[in-house]
């Protein structure tokens, strides 16, 4: 069974913002959710390094461990989809979330948050495949149609990946063996006396 | 930075601090005036979808449409999916060779041209300060009979034509030619202002003044120089191939540029310049390239006239002069020359950051110089890859929407005229009766330059009497224009409110339509996207694209082509305008006009695409190579993708496309070329031509002047044309023969139409005949006027008194202190009234900023966040958000120039049209630029100019 995974490869990753406006495009989504969004760290200057973030669709998910109504479910392919029916607003999948993903529709407190909405990797959700109702709740259900999540599939420079995690991991080994120098995988730039910034969990932190 | 989502509702406290994370941090914090706009805009997204559910119904069936992003000039192709005439969906275009499914922000929301709820709706007027619904008929009627009175009254002249690179091919094609029929040379569109300084350098050091190779060549560069370019913001789908070039064939990316961009972030080395230093930051390169021996010496000595006399020049720019101008230092200078010398061939970018400046000419100049030195033209992998702005501005410049030339760049001659009225099939007699017949400066009107977008304020204001031609300016039509990015924004109020009659057509009611205080004589008239209609396109590479249409226009909106129609019937000419064009159901037949296009276009080869050959092209994306662009099998193997012009001969010839201009290593048959002979054979002795270097199976094994009958002739080839091809033939050239016999011949022993010549190092033509730096008419550099100084004011540049050393003499540098420039961001696309009126963008930038440097912010006493006023050298103020960044340079601030529907700290955001405003306005930045043309193309100065900067209060 396939894996689905994002992964966004930061040396190709320019900020055009063209995933974050593909998926309002796809899924409708309203003005003040953004369910993908690009962040930049050290701004306007040398070692500039920008991702593209949403739902990561972890393996083992803390909005679904939190959720006391327990809205959430995972697909066969990996994927973390929720059911807004009920949802209660509570926003505990969102303090749990380590990306930021679950957004709300309004900024009050508990219930009158609204029904949570975050990514779903273009997987809809539990209605029946591209339904009208599931249109109007999750927006796209493309991988009912056999294809990948919009974002991905429009991103300007091939930054962003999403798929089958080998597939994706396969993409990514190759350019980074294209590349060819030691800090060709994540972050940072090849500026003269730059330290990378990749993680790297058996060195201790810079 | 939090990954939450910016507040929905209108909150009673304006946070102000921390902004300096990023500048999208303006999304959290945007306060009052963006939570208002969100609250708005979250109706109408919403609303939109119900309506189209209820249209819809669950399973119609989808019809895929192919298209062209409308955003930018790389031509990324899209399929639309349309159901029941609404477009429901978009899917990525993984099989088209520009873009292979890949979008930015603009392109990627390119659907919500679809739903259009921004949009003017119907025709309106301002009556008494209030926008009143008309009908099409009445405001043709008004609008033409205002028109009428004016040309009766102050003749032809005084009616401006302002057009736009969002027509299609066809519409700028039919909007030159419907001015000319209206009398008149003032006429002129955003290429002016954009890439004009380009065309007329680069044109007149080697022919063609367009993009040499194309974005998927760059793949094959070895070194990639960006200056005055940031793609990752301008022209992101061009990042695809340049990081492809990065990362497979390890090109060195350098990136030149006064602010540390987006782009700079994915380059090698970074070199931060002086606005306005251009020319001594390349030849500070050429120093090191001269001093090292890193030059082509048997590219220069076959290929290149002049050289010598740059070196002259060159040797002045030691590495400690280039420092003391440019701020650039020694080692680094050495180490750029070095990397480019090493790895060709190599690739120079820019775009406006070199353009658009007074010495625009010089810029563009210099940068050529630096590829031909180097041996990297009519190369794979090399070429100047100028990248055009709007999504078809090389289209509407080759078809002339230009107040300087006709279609083809045939100039203003009476050799001209005779051409195309030929090809209009109008009598030549009749069409220069079309025009005022006084003369001024020795010139008629008809022959003489008119007016460019980026001066007709100045037709408006200025003395008549300082004017050659009749009267001012009194109507201006703004066709597809957003006068926002134009600079002297405060003159320009002054302006629209001086004119007897503003006329706007355009899909948004645009800056124009509330900047001023006028009360009525301002026309609103609904023209519709090209997502609306079909005809083709233009791309930065010269290939051109077809479209199809995707919906109907949406509300009462027209098409232009149609509405030129309208006009040219209620001003008299429609007859003559459409005498070869079919009209059916109102509508000018696209198809008839590209078929004329093709009939006349011969200079640049825009006669082998024939919409049939275009939509072939369209049908086969899929089987085009991705790095040449060479279809490989399938019902066009062999052609390039969009046959990027020059296609020569007659589209029955066959001819592939060029796909790398003056690429000798292939025949011409199969798109190489030559170095254009347009300059002459020789000067002062010295041969022009080519020196045994000529395209492959050339049967003349040297350089060559232009074809013409006689060359035919002397040559022993004229035999070689048909019976039919001779009679149309004799007393031609191959520029002026319609049956396209001599380029045919030409082609068949291997030559090029245009001859084989050197490229010119040396433009005798030009104020400076090798590109010399200036300082910039407002400098901070006050001990560097003296040793660079501007040119003498100028009675008349293109009708009008052009000032420089007048402006230059002046010492406003204690007022203001710090450098003013500007550029894009990649949400918005040009003044912004589409994209802003776009929610899925506008989101993401809400807030008019400008960036400062830290150390300026400390200084000027304000952070963060504070609202400030940014004050031009000429007294234009815009108040604005800081976001302090070392993005810039201490002394130098950038603001986007995308923003309008502000006016000098008011929100005239009530003005617009009830349901036609924006999502996001804000403060133009060009209300606060300032004066600055270009001597040969009057382009105007936006990249440097000094202002000050103070804390707002309250």
């Amino acid at each position: 069974m396939a894996k689905m995974k994002f992964l966004c490869d930061s040396k190709r990753c320019i900020e055009c913002n063209g995933c974050v406006t593909a998926c309002k495009n796809e899924n409708n989504v309203e003005w003040g959710i953004q369910r993908r969004r690009v962040v930049t760290i050290n701004d306007g200057e040398p070692g500039e390094t920008s991702i593209s973030v949403a739902c990561m669709h972890c393996t083992d998910a803390p909005c679904m461990a939190v959720c006391p109504t327990d809205v959430f479910y995972q697909t066969e392919d990996g994927i973390v989809l929720h059911n807004k029916d009920g949802c209660i607003g509570c926003g505990y999948c969102l303090f749990a979330c380590p990306f930021g993903a679950p957004q709300f529709p309004s900024d009050a407190a508990f219930g009158e948050r609204g029904k949570m909405d975050k990514c779903t990797f273009c997987a809809g959700g539990p209605e029946e495949d591209n339904s009208p109702e599931e249109k109007a709740k999750y927006g796209a259900n493309r991988i009912a149609e056999g294809k990948l999540p919009m974002c991905a599939e429009m991103c300007s420079t091939k930054a962003l990946l999403a798929g089958d995690a080998a597939e994706v991991s396969d993409i990514f080994r190759e350019r980074v063996i294209y590349r060819g120098h030691n800090d060709g995988a994540w972050a940072q730039t090849t500026l003269q006396n730059e330290t990378d910034l990749a993680y790297d969990a058996t060195q201790p932190k810079a | 930075m939090r990954l939450t989502k910016k507040s929905d509702q209108p909150s009673a406290t304006s946070n102000t601090s921390g902004l300096g994370l990023s500048r999208r941090r303006f999304l959290q914090n945007s306060g009052i005036a963006a939570g208002g706009v969100a609250t708005a805009g979250m109706m109408a997204p919403g609303m939109m979808q119900q309506a189209q559910a209820a249209i819809v119904p669950t399973g119609a069936p989808t019809e895929v449409k192919r298209t062209i992003c409308t955003h930018c000039s790389v031509g990324c192709g899209v399929y639309a999916e349309v159901q029941n005439g609404i477009w429901t969906g978009q899917e990525p275009a993984f099989d088209h060779p520009f873009n292979l499914g890949a979008h930015c922000a603009k392109g990627a929301a390119v659907r919500e041209h679809g739903h259009g709820d921004r949009r003017l709706k119907y025709p309106m007027k301002l009556v008494d300060g209030q926008w009143k619904k008309l009908s099409w008929e009445q405001a043709i009627d008004e609008v033409g009979d205002k028109m009428l009175q004016v040309r009766q009254e102050s003749g032809p002249d005084s009616v401006y034509w302002l057009g736009s690179a969002k027509f299609s091919n066809e519409q700028a094609y039919l909007f030159r030619k419907y001015a000319a029929l209206w009398g008149t040379n003032n006429v002129d569109h955003q290429a002016r202002i954009c890439h004009s300084t380009t065309v007329a350098g680069v044109a007149n050091t080697w022919g063609y003044g367009a993009m040499t190779n194309s974005f998927n060549d760059i793949h094959f560069s070895k070194s990639i120089i960006l200056i005055g370019s940031n793609p990752a913001e301008a022209h992101p789908v061009a990042m695809q191939h340049i990081l492809r070039a990065k990362e497979r064939n390890k090109a060195h990316i350098i990136c030149v540029d006064p602010r540390f961009t987006r782009t700079a972030a994915h380059a090698n080395e970074y070199i931060r310049i002086r606005p306005g230093s251009d020319v001594a930051f390349v030849w500070g390169l050429l120093w090191h390239i001269f001093e090292n021996g890193w030059e082509d010496d048997q590219f220069i000595q076959q290929r290149v006239y002049g050289m010598e006399e740059v070196r002259e020049e060159v040797s002045k720019w030691t590495p400690e002069e280039v420092e003391n101008v440019s701020g650039v230092k020694g080692d680094q200078m050495r180490r750029a020359a070095k990397e480019l010398a090493e790895n060709r061939p190599g690739t120079i970018i820019w775009c406006m950051g070199g353009t658009q400046h007074t010495t625009g000419n010089n810029n563009t100049r210099a940068y050529c110089i630096l590829m031909l030195a180097l041996g990297n033209m009519g190369k794979s992998g090399g070429g100047t890859n100028i990248f055009r702005g709007h999504d078809n501005v090389q289209g509407a410049t080759d078809l002339g929407i230009l107040s300087h030339t006709l279609p083809g760049y045939y100039g203003l001659s009476d050799g001209a005229w005779k051409h195309w009225s030929k090809v209009w099939d109008v009598d030549l007699e009749w069409l220069q009766n079309r025009f005022d017949q006084k003369v001024y400066r020795k010139l008629k009107p008809i022959n003489n330059k008119g007016i460019p977008v980026s001066r007709w304020i100045d037709g408006v204001l200025e003395d008549k009497a300082q004017i050659d031609q009749k009267d001012n300016l009194r109507v201006m039509v703004c066709w597809g224009h957003a006068v926002n990015s134009q600079t002297r924004g405060v003159e320009m109020k002054k302006a629209i409110e001086k004119l007897d009659t503003l006329v706007i057509v355009d899909p948004y009611p645009t800056h124009a339509a509330v900047m001023s205080d006028r009360k009525d004589g301002v026309y609103l008239l609904p023209a519709c996207t090209q997502f609306e209609t079909s005809g083709s396109v233009t791309a930065s590479n010269r290939s051109i694209q077809w479209r199809d249409q995707v919906i109907e226009p949406l509300f009462e909106s027209k098409p232009d082509h149609e509405i030129m129609n309208l006009f040219a019937n209620k001003l008299g000419f429609g007859e003559e305008l459409f005498k070869n064009i079919e009209i059916k159901n109102g509508q000018p037949v696209i198809e008839d006009i590209t078929r004329e296009i093709n009939k006349g276009m011969w200079t640049i080869g825009y006669t082998g695409q024939s919409p049939e050959r275009l939509k072939l092209h369209q049908k086969n994306w899929h089987t085009f190579n991705y790095d040449t662009l060479k279809g490989e099998g399938g019902p066009i193997s062999g052609e390039y993708y969009g046959m990027p012009w020059p296609c020569w001969g007659t589209a029955e010839q066959g001819h592939p496309g060029t796909p790398i201009l003056y690429d000798t290593s292939k025949p011409v048959a199969e798109g190489g070329l030559t170095f254009r002979a347009r300059f002459g054979v020789e000067r002062e002795g010295q041969n022009l031509l080519a020196e045994n270097s000529f395209s492959k199976d050339s049967d003349i094994r040297d350089g060559y002047p232009e074809f013409s009958d006689k060359l035919l002739k002397k040559l022993g080839w004229w035999n070689d044309l048909t019976a039919e091809e001779k009679a149309q033939a004799e007393g031609k050239n191959w520029k002026t023969d319609l049956s396209g016999g001599i380029q045919r011949v030409a082609i068949k022993h291997g030559c090029s139409p245009f001859g084989n010549a050197k490229a010119r190092a040396v433009v005798w033509t030009f104020p400076d005949k090798v590109p010399l730096h200036r300082e910039p008419l407002y400098t901070p550099r006050r001990d560097l006027v003296s040793k660079y100084p501007t040119w003498d004011d100028s009675e008349s540049m293109y009708r009008l008194p052009t000032l420089y050393k007048s402006i230059q003499d002046k010492d406003l540098s204690k007022e203001y202190p710090i450098i003013l420039t500007s550029g894009r961001l990649v949400e918005y696309e040009g003044g912004g009234e589409e994209t802003r009126s776009n929610p899925w963008l506008a989101e993401l930038q809400q807030e008019m900023f400008v960036e400062v440097n830290p150390v300026d912010a400390n200084n000027m006493g304000f952070r963060d966040g504070d609202d400030v006023w940014v004050e031009g050298a000429e007294g234009g103020k815009v108040r604005v958000k800081a976001l302090v960044t070392r993005r810039v340079d201490e002394g130098v601030v950038f603001m986007p120039f995308h923003f309008g529907g502000h006016f000098q700290g008011k929100d005239l955001t009530d003005k617009y049209p009830k349901g036609a405003a924006p999502y996001v306005t804000g403060e133009a930045a060009n209300t606060a630029t300032t004066y600055g043309y270009d001597p040969v193309t009057q382009m105007q100065e936006t990249k440097v100019t000094l202002c000050r900067i103070n804390k707002a209060t309250a």
